[in-house]
């Protein structure tokens, strides 16, 4: 029933060429740093990758975008790198943007098991342009479809060994998210706990949704943006 | 700051009533949250999953693991709570987010608004403008009036690729506030010194123009 693995290299041994790798975290909060350091060890090329954001330079998945790891990236915001940037100018890098809302909840349909969805949100703006628009209750609206991942990566702050997950603060963001919408999914944790720690009322993500987990030690957890309260 | 960005920010702060739940945007916006009187009891949500966020956190409270949508550190005010990024946006598109204030490149006469791409540039990315501007009960744009040749920011049509069609309900400029309503584009308040001749004239959008502003305008 333990779901505890020692080793983040023979984990990532599970994503394959080609999959749909969906990763939790927003900008460079509540990431899943220790796996990806391991996917970009290994090498592993042709990902899709769902996320909102794509890291920084030396940082996150921009690890996997320096590897040239990552053929098509789907996010809602990609400014904070430079290598994305070239990438996708000369063509070497397929992108898509989705609005982050959106973005959110074709994770969530992903992991729910809906197949699609209708919103107003992109309604006139190029996020429109050839989906199938239906007015609803008198709001045009448009389809949007669902996010399954091959794989998922996600961190949490607590877990015990049957994969039961909390998350601390806003670094929960897209990781319960992605921890539903993987076919296999990858939980990494800064502390593993005994079983009946958790208390089950404030549980996140429950056990089922997670195949593998891990303890990662001396996080770095880098801050985009330190603001302070000028004094 | 400019001068004109803080006679922008000291008005919008104005939209800001007591009691309510608000999404600034990352920027300008952002900054409006400095002006709140300390007597409003005001709930600023973050879409990346934080509603109340606090002011900037000392230096040694500062935590990797609490930032705003804006990816800069934050604190969360007391009674606060955090949520996943598909309830965030639950609450965003289900109407329970009372006042959104964004930033723009451009407002179109009809209340559309363009604020996320520019062709032929670098294309970052939507965020989640596209959703809160469809979902919050009330969009209000700040942005400066013209652009740095001098040219109008609220045109007729847009020009740039829209984040959204109708929703901006109203639209603060370093000149001006215009309401959008269904008979139109109504300019409420001219600002800063400037008078109806001066925003007719650096408004390309044709606009009607409020009673209450005529009279007062008579009077001077």
């Amino acid at each position: 029933m333990t779901k505890i693995q020692t080793s983040f290299e023979e984990s990532v041994d599970r994503i394959q060429e080609g999959d749909t790798l969906i990763v939790g975290g927003f900008g460079l909060c509540g990431i899943p740093e220790k796996a990806i350091q391991a996917l970009a060890q290994k090498g592993t090329k042709n990902l899709t990758v769902v996320s909102n954001n794509c890291g920084i330079n030396d940082w996150g998945l921009g690890l996997l975008l320096e590897n040239k790891q990552i053929n098509k990236m789907v996010a809602s915001y990609v400014g904070e790198n430079k290598i994305f940037e070239e990438q996708y100018l000369s063509g070497e890098l397929e992108v898509e943007l989705v609005p982050q809302g959106t973005l959110a909840e074709r994770i969530r349909a992903g992991g729910a098991g809906i197949p699609g969805f209708y919103t107003p949100t992109g309604v006139g703006t190029p996020i429109a342009e050839g989906k199938e628009h239906k007015v609803i209750g008198g709001r045009q609206c448009i389809l949007e479809e669902a996010i399954q991942g091959d794989a998922a990566l996600v961190k949490a702050w607590k877990g015990d060994a049957y994969g039961n997950l909390i998350y601390r603060k806003t670094a929960r963001n897209f990781n319960p998210l992605a921890a539903a919408a993987g076919k296999f999914t990858i939980a990494e944790v800064e502390e593993l706990v005994d079983v009946g720690e958790l208390d089950p009322d404030f549980i996140h993500t429950p056990s089922l949704y997670v195949q593998h987990l891990l303890v990662g030690t001396s996080y770095e957890k880098r801050i985009e943006r330190k603001t302070v309260q000028q004094v | 700051m400019s001068s004109q960005r803080e006679n922008i920010i000291q008005r919008a702060v104005k939209e800001v009533e007591d009691g309510t739940i608000v999404n600034l945007g990352i920027g300008m916006p952002t900054m409006i949250a400095n002006y709140i009187p300390a007597e409003k009891n005001i709930f600023l949500h973050s879409e990346n999953g934080l509603l109340g966020i606090g002011p900037y956190p000392a230096e040694e409270d500062v935590d990797a693991d609490l930032i705003n949508a804006g990816k800069e550190t934050v604190t969360v005010k007391q009674g606060g709570s955090f949520f996943d990024n598909a309830e965030s946006f639950a609450m965003i598109r289900g109407g329970h987010i009372d006042l959104a204030i964004l930033g723009g490149m451009e407002v179109s006469g009809e209340g559309d608004l363009a604020n996320w791409m520019i062709p032929g540039k670098m294309v970052k990315g939507m965020g989640g403008a596209m959703d809160i501007v469809q979902g919050a009960q009330k969009v209000v744009i700040i942005m400066t009036h013209t652009n740095k040749e001098g040219e109008s920011k609220i045109r007729t049509e847009c020009a740039l690729p829209l984040t959204g069609e109708k929703v901006v309900d109203r639209l603060i400029t370093d000149m001006a506030v215009f309401d959008f309503t269904p008979s139109g584009m109504v300019l409420r308040e001219v600002l800063n010194g400037a008078d109806v001749k001066t925003v007719e004239q650096y408004t390309e959008a044709s606009f009607i123009i409020d009673e209450a502003l005529t009279d007062r305008e008579g009077k001077q």
